[in-house]
């Protein structure tokens, strides 16, 4: 290992780069596990509520909660400093300035305030469930949170419905840029697959957008579809 | 000779003093621009009618006027030397514009590319990069038999577009962060992909970067706006490379 390898790896722009493109394919990974977790919800209540008290309940979730909180907290910190530095490097404005068309997207432009509404968005959503009311189930004579309860009731309100799925469009177009920019800050240009990475990178995002989407809107409109056919 | 006629354009100009003095922008009207002229022979012509009334004339670079120096600059209408593609703005021509139309011309901008006059930026940051690792140490003499070192067809041609990088730092003034990653990115590559470049390899990766970012320069966000807007047509897979010798030389 050369001398200059951890310094100039967290301070250079480059190394900097390294790391949020890490962080960031690290948090993709989270959203994805999440996103499967949350599907049970549809499949069976007492499922969803047995698989998050597995979750909570063994004693390795406090490891893998902090390097969680590591990795979000990293991610967030070095794109505030990165994103300030920025603006530093231009401090006088053009008169006019024009995109190309075949540069900047509105989701790669977009990066750092669509992070700030889903860091927002994180807060929220660790307040209404994580720390939100306390339900109980109980099932074959062990009582656990019964969270499916708290999400069912949570998404009556079409406020929340909305602010969530609101949310998860803005989280697609973070991720669309951000998915396969990470690939390229971590240097892979092949010729033959970047142009499926940046396909991948598409649909990862349309699927995390959508899957996250659909659960709220089919809590809240669950009711009616069944009021319907009764 | 072309059948268009000669137009009037309304010009908005950047004029600054001095490097320390306010500036702003100024507004000039200009009759009888030739369609086949180039835009530095219309500036050419605006500034012969400002002396011919008194008025100082507006200081912009310039040099070869072939598309080779990289020394002409502009940000005209928004865009680093215009609206052509892959054109400097000393080759592009003023039939790309209509009897009529406004025209909006700036220097370049980023914090480490300091407006000296009017139009007219010091890009000596490029320069420091350069000295910082853009080169090989070679020994002096007789030039090498040319196939004595036998190199890749596929690699020469990738070290050569690479090379075609003019530094004329349009990558800079387009950049939203004023990150100059696709310089410094063709710089190490047209240099890494051949033989000669190997020695100093790994230093010139690492000082180079280093001296990119204490000069001011922002922080490349992968946007692409220097791909589409480099008069060379300098792809950011260049930028990758970067990345991935930066990520070699930096950690092995
Ligand atoms: S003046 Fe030399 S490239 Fe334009």
């Amino acid at each position: 290992m050369s001398p200059t390898c951890c310094h100039s790896i967290f301070t250079s722009s480059v190394g900097r780069k390294y790391i949020m493109a890490i962080t960031g394919l690290m948090l993709s990974g989270f959203l994805l596990v999440h996103l499967i977790g949350n599907y049970l919800l549809l499949i069976d209540p007492a499922l969803f509520n047995a698989y998050a008290h597995k979750l909570t309940t063994n004693p390795l979730i406090y490891g893998a909660e902090a390097i969680l909180i590591l990795i979000f907290l990293t991610h967030i910190s070095l794109a505030i400093k990165l994103t300030l530095e920025n603006r530093q490097a231009r401090p006088q404005k053009y008169y006019v300035r024009k995109l190309s068309g075949r540069g900047a997207t509105w989701a790669s432009s977009t990066m750092p305030y669509t992070g700030i509404l889903i860091l927002i968005f994180l807060v929220l959503h660790l307040i209404h469930f994580k720390y939100g009311a306390l339900y109980y189930a109980t099932y074959d004579g062990v009582e656990m949170r019964d969270l499916h309860r708290l999400v069912i009731e949570f998404f009556q309100l079409p406020l929340h419905v909305a602010i969530y799925v609101a949310t998860m469009v803005l989280t697609g177009f973070h991720l669309s840029h951000g998915f396969w920019s990470a690939f390229q800050s971590l240097g892979f240009d092949h010729p033959n697959y970047f142009g499926l990475i940046k396909k991948i990178s598409l649909l990862y995002a349309i699927v995390i957008a959508v899957g996250y989407s659909f659960i709220p809107v089919w809590v809240y409109l669950s009711p009616y579809i069944a009021g319907g056919t009764h | 000779m072309s059948s268009s006629k000669n137009m009037t354009l309304n010009l908005k100009v950047w004029r600054q003093k001095s490097k320390d003095a306010e500036g702003k922008m100024v507004d000039y009207q200009l009759k009888d621009v030739s369609p086949d002229s180039s835009f530095l022979e219309m500036m050419d012509q605006l500034n012969e009618e400002l002396i011919a009334k008194g008025d100082d004339p507006v200081a912009f670079d310039h040099d070869c006027r072939e598309g080779i120096c990289g020394m002409c600059s502009l940000m005209i209408n928004g865009r680093p030397h215009g609206p052509e593609d892959e054109t400097t703005t000393c080759q592009l021509h003023m039939r790309k514009f209509s009897e009529g139309d406004t025209v909006v011309i700036e220097p370049f901008r980023a914090r480490p590319f300091p407006v000296l006059r009017d139009l007219i930026i010091d890009r000596t940051a490029l320069d420091t990069i350069m000295q910082a690792g853009g080169f090989v140490s070679v020994n002096t003499g007789n030039a090498a038999e040319a196939s004595a070192v036998a190199i890749c067809k596929c690699d020469s041609d990738l070290a050569m577009d690479a090379a075609s990088c003019v530094g004329c730092g349009s990558c800079v003034a387009v950049c939203k962060n004023a990150s100059a990653m696709l310089f410094v990115s063709a710089k190490v590559s047209q240099l890494a992909l051949l033989p000669q470049g190997q020695v100093e390899r790994r230093d010139r990766v690492l000082n180079m970067v280093k001296k990119m970012d204490e000069l001011g320069f922002g922080n490349c966000t992968n946007e692409k706006e220097c791909e589409a807007v480099c008069p060379k047509g300098i792809k950011i897979t260049n930028i990758a490379r970067l990345n991935r010798e930066y990520m070699s030389a930096a950690l092995f």
